[in-house]
């Protein structure tokens, strides 16, 4: 296990976003200037003051025109992170490491797509293609018609319920939560709109066995957020989320989306390795934390998480999760804002957002006494987390 | 397909379903790679699998359209005997009625004109 010195180095100075829609009606540059552009304001600094960027490899904006438009003169740093959404929380942790060493001084990380108005991730048809490194082995799939996130995730919940004994109504407790929690965050597609479990098992099925509302939102929108050293964040206009462990993780047999050959499916030791760092370099442990954002693209990888993150044990988070935990008043509320199955789906960027307001005490779904917020990115792929707490 | 997966899908031509083999430890890996996880070779020959195994998880395909295919269909994860995995579809059965530990034989169907692809179908265990 690496040996950390990140702790407490960096903050989360700021945060931006663009509305969130199913049509933004404009170009993912524009999307990503205007986030970026409120990120930097809500910190108190102004594009002068940003020398680094990092963001998803599969983002379609140049840093480089990112920061033309917004007019910042010079880049020290700037790095992208493979592997879909498994990037989310890498951006922080290598926006981190670049202001801890002075690579840079403040750094925005960035994330914007059109992805219900432009390429849907979900459609099956063939994507432009991807950049080295971010690409599913296709070849052992598509000929066999397995060609959508949610059939590669289906795979994976199948065997989960085999062994564990979940059912669909086990995920569709985590799907009827999310939009629970999204109906009271008015910038959420399901804000006044929440859900019954009986609507949830009703829905269609997608790939069985995941229905419709077992599936996250499809959505164009645009997030921001601004990194500098925690020595800095004193001085600037919102209280800071620091960070007291960021970290990546990928392991043996990983696959994107389709690590199919390990002894064992039922977990992801991937976000298990990712948990294990956060907690060893932060010095928490799951009891520390008053809130979770937990990435949820599709509802079983929730169970899969908090099993690999230490809140429950193996094949136990359906048990957890019925006993409530996870609602805004249980003993580990998750995803206040509502996910991405009820807020947007931003590739886990505006869960970290999120994680922020919940630091700063200003969420609209605000969790008492927030000390600790842990984050996840990405599941089924190489992936990264984050645990933030208040100064 | 490339030079470390040719080998497979010239197999499948010969209706053979192929499982790459270390020359230097003998494991057997799925899907191919030009080193031995193992053993770091980089030597490595095929066994030909005797096409028997049980469906180790599977899922049930319907929305979106995926051309070429009418839905629902069943894409399974297939142990095979030899101890590794292969995905494929299940044939000649109803989606509803696949379960995971369903014993499956491999199939050679040709989809196209050009090309065949291992799939499976029901057998009696």
């Amino acid at each position: 296990m690496p040996r950390s010195t990140l702790k407490d180095e960096a903050a989360i100075v700021g945060i931006g976003a663009t509305e969130f829609s199913k049509k933004s009606g404009r170009s993912e540059l524009q999307l990503a200037v205007e986030a970026v552009r409120a990120a930097i304001a809500d910190a108190g600094l102004s594009p002068a003051d940003i020398d680094g960027m990092v963001t998803f490899a599969q983002d379609s904006n140049l840093e480089i025109d990112v920061a033309r438009g917004l007019g910042i003169p010079s880049l020290t740093h700037f790095s992208r992170v493979h592997y879909g959404g498994g990037a989310g929380c890498a951006t922080i942790h290598q926006a981190a490491m670049a202001v801890a060493t002075g690579s840079a001084d403040a750094v925005v990380c960035y994330r914007a797509l059109n992805e219900r108005s432009g390429r849907r991730f979900g459609s099956g048809q063939q994507p432009p293609p991807p950049p080295p490194g971010a690409q599913i082995p296709t070849h052992w799939y598509a000929p066999f018609g397995l060609v959508t996130p949610a059939a590669w995730v289906a795979m994976f919940a199948r065997r989960y319920m085999h062994e564990y004994g979940a059912t669909s109504e086990d995920f569709g407790r985590v799907a009827v939560a999310a939009r629970k929690h999204a109906a009271t965050n008015p910038k959420a597609w399901f804000y006044e709109h929440s859900i019954t479990l009986e609507e949830h098992q009703s829905s269609r099925w997608i790939v069985e066995p995941l229905h419709l509302l077992d599936c996250c939102q499809e959505s164009d929108g645009a997030v921001a957020l601004v990194v500098t050293r925690s020595e800095r964040a004193r001085d600037l206009a919102q209280p800071p989320a620091l960070i007291r462990a960021s970290a990546q993780g990928s392991s043996l047999d990983q696959e994107v989306m389709t690590s199919y050959y390990r002894s064992d499916i039922t977990g992801l030791p991937e976000m298990g390795l990712v948990g294990h760092q956060l907690w060893q370099h932060s010095g928490l442990e799951p009891a520390d934390v008053q809130c979770a954002v937990i990435y949820d693209h599709f509802t079983p990888f929730v169970l899969t998480q908090l099993e690999e993150l230490g809140f429950c044990d193996r094949g136990e988070a359906r048990h957890f999760i019925a006993d409530g935990n996870i609602e805004l008043d249980g003993a580990l509320p998750i995803n206040p804002n509502g996910g991405q199955l009820g807020e947007a789906y931003i590739h886990g960027m505006n869960g970290i957002c999120e994680a922020v307001r919940q630091v700063r005490g200003t969420a609209v779904n605000q969790i008492a006494d927030v000390e600790h917020v842990l984050v996840t990115a990405g599941t089924g792929v190489p992936t990264s987390g984050l645990v933030l707490g208040s100064a | 397909m490339n030079a470390d997966s040719a080998f497979f899908w010239e197999g499948v031509e010969k209706d053979e379903l192929r499982i790459q083999r270390c020359q230097s430890c003998g494991t057997l890996r799925h899907p191919p790679r030009p080193m031995c996880s193992s053993c770091q070779s980089l030597g490595w020959n095929h066994v030909t699998a005797s096409g028997r195994g049980e469906v180790y998880s599977f899922v049930v395909h319907h929305h979106p359209p995926v051309p070429g295919f009418d839905p629902p269909f069943a894409v399974a994860l297939v142990e095979l005997e030899e101890g590794t995995r292969v995905v494929g579809n299940v044939i000649e059965i109803d989606p509803a009625n696949v379960c995971i530990g369903m014993p499956v034989e491999v199939c050679f169907v040709r989809v196209h004109d050009e090309w065949t692809l291992p799939l499976w179908r029901p057998r009696a265990s």
